[in-house]
């Protein structure tokens, strides 16, 4: 087993097998609400869905209704296990505290460096922890 | 205040602020002098959800905050079809947002209204059109916030003190030579949404310096463009206009570009490319829906609109396609008053007030293929309204309008 460190953004732990996306995308747009779906088709990932998924992505765009994208799927537990970005993704961060406050659902969100991103692999089980220590059953030897 | 001291409805509000200071690794929080919240258009029940516990609590704004439009227009939802079921929540939720003490202007272009903020002003704003104006054009300081940070910080009247409200962070960190393209094409806001469109996309979220542009004096109205575009096909929520913007005019600003930064050209071809873009998914010209104002449209738009009218003769809508003017109540009034209501509703136009054609149910269903002079409602329309675009300018909508169909249109370049 190998390990990567990240940063928590926002504090819990996961467990959930990655949905890996090269693409920077915004939230509104780009995930139905209703069924967990990126619908947006300029995105490498359009078709999948992100509910129950360790959703990991460069980063936010567009506009700033991904915070309310995120705290729906919190609501009827559509909600990715947890998200790894590149970079602070700040309406991402805001979303995954608010389903906290309101429901009780807070996401986990992870930030991971650029070499860290770069070695996960799309579709392989990982779990985080609340310190932010991402452990891979698989990868690099 | 985190404790609940000061009301359930301030520690909510600061400790999402908190969160998100530490998400961000801010230094510390900062002050804001007023808001703009873009979370009241209909979203889901979760939105209402949050704004009517907030309510619920006594939560109430601390420095003077407007809101951005909701999800159907208030006065008038019957006659433009929204159902009962949808209209019911979308009335809670303004209510809620009056009741913490918001000004409803319902529009996501404040910057054309009332409460415009001065230069330098630290202010927290939501909506990416609004945000690229503010910080851009009016020379204000905000992040791009969120949905439901922007009522925290409202509450709370504290902000992260991170990103663009930082000095160091206004600085633009590529530059963009635009000397070599044709100087007459700047003379149409639809030509600048295309542009704004190529800088987003290429930028992604850096800050641009823009330069060699000559004497292009674009209207408020094509910067407004230009911004929703580049905020929507990038994340571009600053930018910088040598000559035009005010932080590029002020000697001192300190927002000039490192020698050191990326030079990019940009070409008359590029700009083409970026036009033709926009339209690259319709497939027929048979036009269903006809959408303006995004962002809202201004009284120098209706003005516009009525000229391109006029100087086709005064013809009608063509009776397969709805025409869709979206503006907020108080402009569509003084439009009113400027006698401009008369000749648009003569041709056929529907106003639509203090909503967007994404967050409401006038367009949905209706529409196959979209024609507008809009970047950010051309970036949208094919994932939220399921609808192909075709892009044009004023002139070329009016005419889209009149015939029922639109070809493919020459970019200016």
């Amino acid at each position: 087993m190998t390990s990567l460190s990240s940063r928590p953004l926002v504090h819990g732990e996961a467990v959930g097998s990655v949905l890996l996306s090269q693409r920077a995308l915004s939230l509104w747009g780009g995930i139905d609400p209703e069924t967990g779906r990126i619908v947006d088709p300029r995105h490498d990932r359009c078709g999948e869905t992100v509910s129950g998924r360790i959703f990991a992505l460069p980063a936010e765009k567009g506009s700033s209704t991904g915070s309310a994208i995120l705290l729906e799927l919190a609501r009827t537990g559509r909600a990715p296990a947890a998200i790894i970005v590149r970079e602070p993704a700040v309406a991402i961060a805001v979303g995954a505290i608010v389903a906290g406050e309101l429901y009780g659902r807070r996401i986990p969100v992870f930030c991971v460096d650029e070499s860290g991103f770069a070695v996960l692999e799309d579709g392989e089980t990982i779990r985080i922890t609340e310190a932010g220590k991402i452990e891979r059953t698989r990868g690099e030897p | 205040m985190l404790d609940g001291a000061a009301g359930e409805a301030v520690r909510f509000a600061l400790s999402v602020v908190v969160s998100v200071a530490e998400a961000l690794d801010a230094p510390d929080l900062i002050s804001i002098e007023q808001a703009h919240i873009d979370a009241c258009a209909l979203m889901a029940p979760s939105n209402l959800d949050f704004v009517e516990r907030l309510a619920e609590v006594g939560g109430r704004v601390l420095v003077p905050t407007t809101l951005s439009m909701v999800s159907l227009d208030l006065e008038h939802w019957e006659a433009l079809g929204v159902p009962e079921a949808f209209s019911e929540p979308a009335r809670r939720i303004a209510d809620a947002y009056r009741k913490v003490g918001c000004v409803p202007a319902w529009t996501c272009a404040p910057y054309q209204g009332y409460l415009t903020p001065r230069y330098g002003q630290q202010i927290a704003w939501g909506e990416s059109n609004a945000v690229a104006y503010a910080n851009s054009v009016l020379g204000a300081r905000t992040n791009r916030y969120p949905d439901y940070l922007d009522l925290c910080a409202a509450i709370t009247g504290r902000v992260p003190n991170t990103g663009l409200h930082r000095a160091a962070h206004r600085r633009a960190t590529v530059r963009i030579d635009a000397g070599k393209t044709r100087p007459e094409a700047w003379g149409s806001p639809a030509a600048w949404a295309a542009f704004g469109a190529w800088v987003g996309d290429r930028v992604g979220d850096r800050v641009p310096w823009i330069e060699g542009l000559g004497g292009a004096r674009p209207s408020n109205d094509a910067l407004k463009a230009f911004g929703a575009a580049a905020a929507s096909f990038g994340a571009v929520f600053l930018f910088h206009l040598e000559g035009i913007t005010p932080e590029a005019c002020t000697q001192g600003s300190g927002v000039r570009p490192e020698w050191t930064a990326e030079i990019v050209q940009v070409r008359d071809s590029d700009l083409s490319a970026s036009w033709d873009t926009m339209s690259a998914k319709a497939t027929t010209a048979a036009v269903d829906a006809v959408i303006l104002g995004c962002p809202h449209f201004s009284y120098g738009e209706f003005e516009e609109l009525v000229g391109c009218i006029a100087r086709r003769g005064d013809p009608r809508m063509h009776g397969n396609v709805r025409g869709l003017v979206f503006a907020s109540a108080p402009m569509v009034e003084l439009a009113r008053r400027g006698g401009l209501l008369e000749p648009l509703q003569r041709f056929g136009w529907t106003l639509v007030r203090d909503t967007c054609p994404f967050h409401s149910p006038v367009v949905r269903g209706d529409a196959r293929t979209v024609v507008t002079n809009s970047g950010k409602c051309a970036y949208y329309a094919p994932s939220e309204l399921g609808a192909d675009v075709r892009f044009g300018d004023l002139d070329a909508c009016v005419e889209a309008a009149v015939t029922g169909r639109m070809e493919r249109r020459e970019s200016p370049w």
